[in-house]
């Protein structure tokens, strides 16, 4: 029976695949931050390229080792190194030294990523992991900020939410909105960051319910306690476009990985986040809660996919 | 116009310019051909002939065995050359009869019935469907008579004739309403009788004008309609189409018959009328060859038995590097090793694709984008099944709906990783069968 000629591949349907692929989603996510990141550099100076530069480096150069290191194929053509990288230079403080960019970025790639066994396996945003690493060794470091070159508040380099929390001073919307303020390096122009991001969401790269039910649920909520105390809590656009919420709501909450698989799911997830962001901001020690927020969430992504999981055609009611 | 639709499912690239306007031609009769004795689900056939014997075209050479079989006529008159085990075009080696054609295309029908649907007798329309060896000619190959005799407790109130042709690349089905609207409409009303409906309903997706109107012109009695569905994939599955025009859900494990309905293929539909009237047994069928592999594309009436090669020189032959054989379409049609496997009565396409890179490429590790998760029809998480089935974890599979899948591809199609997400849940379900085979002993 060893006749036939075996001259056509074999494989199981779909003989169709669509043009989507991973590198393509993750050079999508680069592309997308490169005016913020363009920005940012221009606001903070070449320093920050620098840290960009170092930061990617360290990056791909981790991933590279490790994958060798576990004999795996080389998956550095997807590019979600590279996305790390940026988005871990993005929320830091824009003269964060060179070495702790080093070691966060590292950090990222091989505790955030790869001990879980590598893309597509770790349950926490790999730079958020970096960051938060960052924050724990650096505490000093992390909270120290530069006014940019277009700043308004020329007063103080504080972000708005130290402002805020620290000093009961409210920076008003239109610079808080284009970036015109202190801040992480890549976090200040939401503008720039929900352009990007809108295109990801056409392009369905991004999980839209995930963003929209952040910035909602931080919206009603600081609206809230606004109202409450008008006084002594901010109202709830302040809150959407302070901090690192346009950035950790646009580009790390969504992120594939480490995000809820269904509809529903995201949107309790986004909820979640919004919640513990609120929580942080007006009653934490800390003027900022995106990253923690963010972090705490993804560890409730398994339980979110399970008690979300639709209903299979044809059973129950 | 209303449009009918379902949630999840995909738009591949169609693709069907490349046949859609080439009217079917007769492929003509090869010097030899390969009847496999299972071209069903079922029972396989016993041969009635041996090698030498002189045969007729439409006379039986394989008894079905049992109810749910079908039985295999010789679609030529010749000689039996050879009773032997070849390659089926589902993969395993299953008996087959070889027959020299002698070209002469000599007779032997059963008994023309007419089609005057008043004076038939259901019970001899089932007896009919039965002894011509009509399966479901979509694709599953159904033994249509098992399903034309649901059990008494399970009352039919509607019967579809499925037009829907949601495969990319595929247009047999749609010259047929083109061509042959009148016969198709028939033969709903042979199986109308059959089943005791109240009414018929012939589906026909939104980018098929022309055989909408076609049908329509066709349609002559009040409790035949038709319906428009939306152009998505997989819209012509059969729990997908029913609960799109009815909002009836076949429940898991179920047959459409649980909801009070049965689903053809309009090249069933086309059987049934010339097996009735005509006398004529399942011993031909439309087929498209295309694909970018061939050069003449085109809708081709095909013996059964019809060696692969000898379509593809029909066609024009190769063009370019052949890189997949695929019988069926390009969704859900399985890959063929070589040109020697012959066409059978499921054999709704023959596509040759060009070889290109993305045919060999590996895939990675699920990134759960969920791209899957909204495409998918019957609402399972197919990114999860991968990752369970690849890591052989049959039971968890189980639990989260393996066997509720329809396997139409979806998944796979949009899937960046390129996870062989269907490969992953068909072996789950082999395994779960193996599984439960040995619980039982």
């Amino acid at each position: 029976m060893e006749k036939e000629n075996k001259t056509f591949i074999l494989s199981t349907s779909p003989h169709l695949k669509s043009a989507e692929t991973v590198s393509k989603i993750m050079l999508s996510v680069v592309v997308t931050l490169i005016p913020a990141v363009a920005y940012s550099i221009y606001q903070f100076g070449l320093y920050t390229l620098l840290l960009y530069v170092v930061s990617v480096a360290i990056c791909v150069i981790s991933e590279y080792v490790v994958v060798l290191l576990r004999k795996r194929p080389f998956t550095l053509g997807d590019y979600s190194a590279v996305v790390t990288a940026l988005l871990l230079v993005m929320v830091l403080p824009p003269r964060f030294p060179v070495y702790g960019v080093i070691l966060g970025s590292f950090v990222a790639i091989v505790i955030g990523k790869q001990i879980f066994g590598g893309l597509g396996y770790n349950i926490f945003n790999p730079a958020l992991i970096g960051r938060a690493f960052l924050a724990a060794t650096y505490p000093v470091h992390i909270s120290s900020y530069v006014l940019p070159k277009l700043g308004v508040d020329a007063l103080s380099a504080a972000t708005p939410l130290a402002r805020m929390k620290f000093d009961g001073v409210l920076i008003p919307l239109k610079p808080l909105f284009f970036g015109m303020i202190g801040g992480s390096i890549g976090e200040t122009s939401a503008f720039l960051l929900l352009i990007g991001a809108l295109y990801l969401i056409l392009k369905k790269y991004i999980k839209w319910r995930i963003p929209a039910s952040i910035f909602i649920t931080v919206f009603v909520l600081g609206e809230i306690f606004h109202l409450i105390n008008p006084g002594r809590y901010p109202d709830g656009v302040f809150h959407l476009f302070a901090g690192g919420l346009m950035i950790g709501g646009l580009y790390m909450a969504t992120d594939m990985v480490t995000s809820p698989l269904t509809h529903r799911g995201c949107i309790i997830f986004g909820a979640g986040i919004g919640a513990l962001v609120i929580m942080i901001r007006l009653f934490g020690g800390l003027p900022e809660g995106v990253m923690y927020a963010i972090l705490f969430m993804n560890a409730f992504v398994p339980l979110i996919n399970r008690a979300t999981k639709p209903r299979i055609f044809g059973t129950g009611t | 116009m209303k449009l009918f639709s379902f949630s999840g499912g995909v738009h591949p690239p169609y693709s069907k310019e490349l046949s859609k306007d080439k009217p079917i031609q007769i492929a003509g009769i090869p010097e030899s051909l390969v009847i496999p004795l299972v071209q069903h689900i079922g029972t396989p056939c016993e041969p009635t002939v041996s090698p030498g014997d002189k045969v007729k075209q439409g006379q039986l050479i394989g008894k079905a065995q049992g109810f749910v079989s079908a039985p295999v006529h010789s679609p030529v008159s010749g000689t039996v050359k050879k009773v032997e085990k070849v390659l089926h075009p589902l993969g395993q080696y299953v008996s087959a009869v070889s027959v020299q054609s002698d070209g002469q295309e000599e007779k032997d029908y059963l008994e023309p019935m007419g089609d005057r649907i008043e004076e038939l007798d259901p019970k001899a329309i089932v007896d009919r469907v039965m002894n011509a060896g009509i399966v479901g000619l979509g694709g599953a190959t159904f033994p249509a008579h098992v399903k034309f005799s649901p059990p008494k407790e399970k009352p039919i109130d509607t019967f579809i004739i499925n037009g829907c042709e949601c495969e990319p690349y595929l247009s047999a089905d749609h010259r047929l309403m083109l061509e042959r609207a009148e016969d198709i409409v028939s033969g709903a009303k042979m199986i109308g009788k059959v089943l005791r409906v109240s009414r018929i309903i012939i589906a026909v997706e939104e980018n098929k004008p022309d055989a909408l109107q076609a049908m329509n012109t066709a349609i002559d009695s009040r409790n035949m309609i038709s319906m428009v569905t939306a152009t998505k994939y997989p819209q012509g599955a059969e729990k997908v189409l029913i609960k799109a025009l009815l909002g009836r859900e076949v429940p898991s494990g179920g047959l459409p018959m649980d909801v009070g309905v049965v689903v053809s293929n309009v090249g069933t539909a086309l059987a049934v009328c010339e097996a009735v009237r005509d006398g004529k047994p399942l011993i031909d069928r439309v087929v498209t060859l295309t694909g970018n592999g061939v050069n003449a594309p085109g809708n081709f009436l095909v013996k059964i038995g019809t060696p692969t090669s000898y379509l593809v020189e029909h066609a024009g032959g190769f063009a370019g590097t052949p890189g997949k054989l695929i019988m069926g379409g390009p969704m859900m049609g399985i890959a063929q090793p070589s040109l020697d496997v012959p066409v059978i009565k499921g054999t709704s396409g023959i596509l040759i694709l060009q070889e290109e890179p993305f045919m060999h490429e590996e895939h990675l590790p699920c990134i759960k984008c969920s791209f899957c998760v909204q495409a998918c029809p019957v609402s399972l998480l197919p990114s999860k099944l991968s990752v369970i089935a690849e890591a052989k974890n049959w039971k968890l599979a189980e639990v989260y709906g393996v066997n509720d899948c329809i396997e139409c591809g979806s998944c796979a199609y949009v899937c960046p990783s390129k996870r062989p997400i269907v490969q992953f849940i068909k072996t789950a379900k082999l395994k779960l069968r193996e599984i439960k085979a040995r619980e039982k002993q």
